[in-house]
């Protein structure tokens, strides 16, 4: 567990200093990652670097798992740390595999455990070791580099993270794949990470919790969909842009929003069979399934109030579907993409799970998150 | 024809010779690397600190050779080294340290600041972040230094000669005052290609210094 308490900073003269960050608090839960955002110059790698020492504090204290780190020699605290930097900074001199054993070298390891450790993280990021442990830095791609800052980091297994900007210096479909890995990889190993950002996506897309930055103050420490739904003040609202409501979309999964009293019907039944249940429900639709239960075709509202005969004459094919486990922001570009007002939302095993409609998607926004 | 026949006859002279300039030039420049590097790293703690003492080796740099030895004749002569080779090695130190002490400060000073905060951010203490970073980064233009330095004092351990100390320039002021265009045409021609293998021998092993990951980039 991270706390701050009351960490300030200040610059220049002490009868008028700039003061870079400003009776800061926060609490932030073993195993979670905390994105301090906010615009250029409000203190967020001051802030940050404070954690490790680089900066030392003008007033208050960071707390480790409870530890005041004031009482730490800054050396050790460092190396208990894993620090990755916006430019990344692997050492040019150094082969991949002596960058990533750095901390467990200045630590001492077995040089055996070190260098099976550099394989093992390198296999982690699918990054071939054999390809390259002995390479250079200037051998790899950015987005390789990247990679490998952020192993770099990991390498002795710190339980606490800070990383600054640590995606900023790669393209943004290269940032997509490695945030993406990234929280693959946090889902097991739970850090504490402390992770600099000042693109919101970033923030909303990483964070258990974010703490919004103005001018050295943390104006609001709150869970992304949380921040999202209730901005404390016109500055955050500001900040957060007038289609925060959208980017609520993607913290959201189709699985929490989609209506699960959907209507099945066979394509033997009527329509007038199909149309009074269709009535007597909520739902706009019919689904027909195939023997293994995927939604195969779909009778409107529209169409079984217009039409009669068998539901295997007027069923339409189902166009597309979308898997519980994605986002909203996801499931609403399915529906614009092909016009389906109604989108069948699909288990792991194909089968129909749930319906998703725009109703659905207003009513669960409107409600303020997954709560 | 007649120089080539000099050269011929006394091939093992010059080639004595050739290892008496040798050994005042690498001996020389050996402690210079020894004192000028460390300073050239020192200063980089300081950039007033670093004016003054580039400053200084600037100064030293521009004395004559000539009017050094001269200097030196005194200041040595109570140790009773006032000529010969003890003061062509002080020379030569003394002239070697502008161009390593400077060119160890600008590379140090212009290691990327990111990887000094890495190093830094990642635990290394000061000596491990010069050792295992800055160092290793700056070595190649700590070594064009050197060679700057070999070269230049290739030529000044030529002048030595008239102070007694050896060496290839022996066979120019022998020329010189014995109107001999076989002996100053010879020494000229020995220095001139001493200082050409020396250069090679050092790239040779600047290249061996240099980790291969930085190798190839440029170096000013
Ligand atoms: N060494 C310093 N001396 C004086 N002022 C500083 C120093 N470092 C930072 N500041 C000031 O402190 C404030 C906070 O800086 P900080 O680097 O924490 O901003 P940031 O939120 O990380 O910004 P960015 O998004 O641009 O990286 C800024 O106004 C900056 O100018
Ligand atoms: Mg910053």
């Amino acid at each position: 567990m991270i706390r701050l308490e009351n960490l300030t900073k200040h610059y220049g003269p002490a009868h008028d200093p700039l003061i870079a960050v400003d009776n800061v608090s926060l609490d932030l839960p073993t195993g979670e990652i905390c994105v301090l955002l906010g615009p250029s110059g409000c203190g967020k790698t001051t802030t940050m670097k404070m954690i490790n020492r680089l900066i030392q504090p003008t007033g208050g204290k960071v707390f480790i798992n409870g530890k005041d780190t004031s009482t730490v020699d800054p050396i050790e605290l460092r190396r208990s740390i894993g620090y990755v930097i916006q430019q990344i900074g692997l050492f040019p001199n150094k082969t991949i595999e002596e960058n990533i054993c750095v901390v467990p070298d200045l630590l001492g390891w077995d040089r055996r455990k070190s260098r099976d450790r550099a394989k093992e993280l390198l296999e982690l990021v699918g990054l071939q070791p054999d390809l390259f442990l002995k390479r250079y830095p200037k051998e790899l791609s950015g987005g390789q580099q990247q990679r490998v800052g952020v192993l770099r980091a990991l390498a002795a297994d710190p339980p606490v993270m800070l990383m600054d900007e640590p995606f900023g210096a790669i393209d943004p479909i290269n940032r997509e794949v490695i945030q993406e890995e990234f929280l693959k990889m946090q889902r097991e190993i739970r850090k504490t990470i402390i992770f600099v950002s000042h693109d919101l996506d970033e923030a909303v897309k990483m964070a258990d919790k974010i703490a919004i930055f103005r001018s050295g103050k943390l104006e609001q420490y709150a869970a992304p969909d949380d921040l999202l739904a209730r901005p404390a003040n016109s500055f955050i609202e500001d900040f957060l842009g007038s289609d925060r409501a959208l980017k609520r979309l993607r913290l959201v999964s189709v699985g929490d929003a989609m209506e699960t009293d959907f209507i099945t019907v066979l394509e033997t039944d009527s329509v007038e069979h199909a149309r009074a249940r269709i009535r007597s429900s909520r739902s706009a639709a019919a689904f027909v399934l195939d023997a293994e239960g995927a939604p195969r075709s779909v009778l409107s509202e529209q169409v079984a109030e217009a039409c009669s005969g068998t539901v295997g004459d007027h069923a339409e094919p189902v166009k597309s579907t979308v898997p519980i486990t994605g986002d909203l922001r996801q499931a609403v570009s399915v529906m614009f993409a092909h016009d389906m007002p109604l989108l069948p939302c699909i288990d792991e095993a194909g089968r129909l799970a749930g319906v998703m409609s725009y109703r659905s998607i207003v009513h669960h926004l409107g409600h303020g998150g997954k709560a | 024809m007649e120089i080539i026949g000099f050269i011929i006859d006394n091939l093992h002279i010059i080639g004595a010779r050739t290892i008496e300039h040798i050994s005042i030039v690498f001996l020389a420049v050996g402690i210079a690397i020894a004192t000028a590097v460390p300073i050239g790293i020192a200063i980089t703690q300081s950039k007033s600190t670093a004016d003054t003492i580039l400053y200084l080796a600037s100064m030293m740099i521009t004395v004559p050779s000539i009017a050094l030895f001269g200097l030196m004749i005194p200041l040595l002569s109570p140790i009773g080294h006032g000529i010969g080779y003890v003061p062509a090695v002080v020379a030569v130190i003394l002239y070697s340290q502008l161009p390593i002490i400077r060119n160890t400060y600008t590379a140090i000073t212009n290691v990327d600041p990111a990887l000094r905060e890495a190093a830094k951010g990642m635990g290394m203490s000061t000596w491990q972040r010069l050792r295992q970073v800055e160092i290793p980064l700056a070595i190649p233009v700590i070594m064009a230094g050197v060679r700057t330095a070999v070269v230049m004092n290739i030529g000044v351990t030529a002048i030595a000669a008239y102070i007694g100390a050896g060496g290839l320039g022996t066979f120019i002021s022998r020329g010189i005052s014995q109107s001999d265009p076989r002996q100053l045409v010879t020494g000229a021609l020995a220095v001139s290609l001493l200082a050409i293998a020396a250069d090679l021998f050092l790239a040779l092993v600047q290249r061996l210094l240099t980790s291969r990951g930085i190798q190839g980039e440029v170096t000013p």
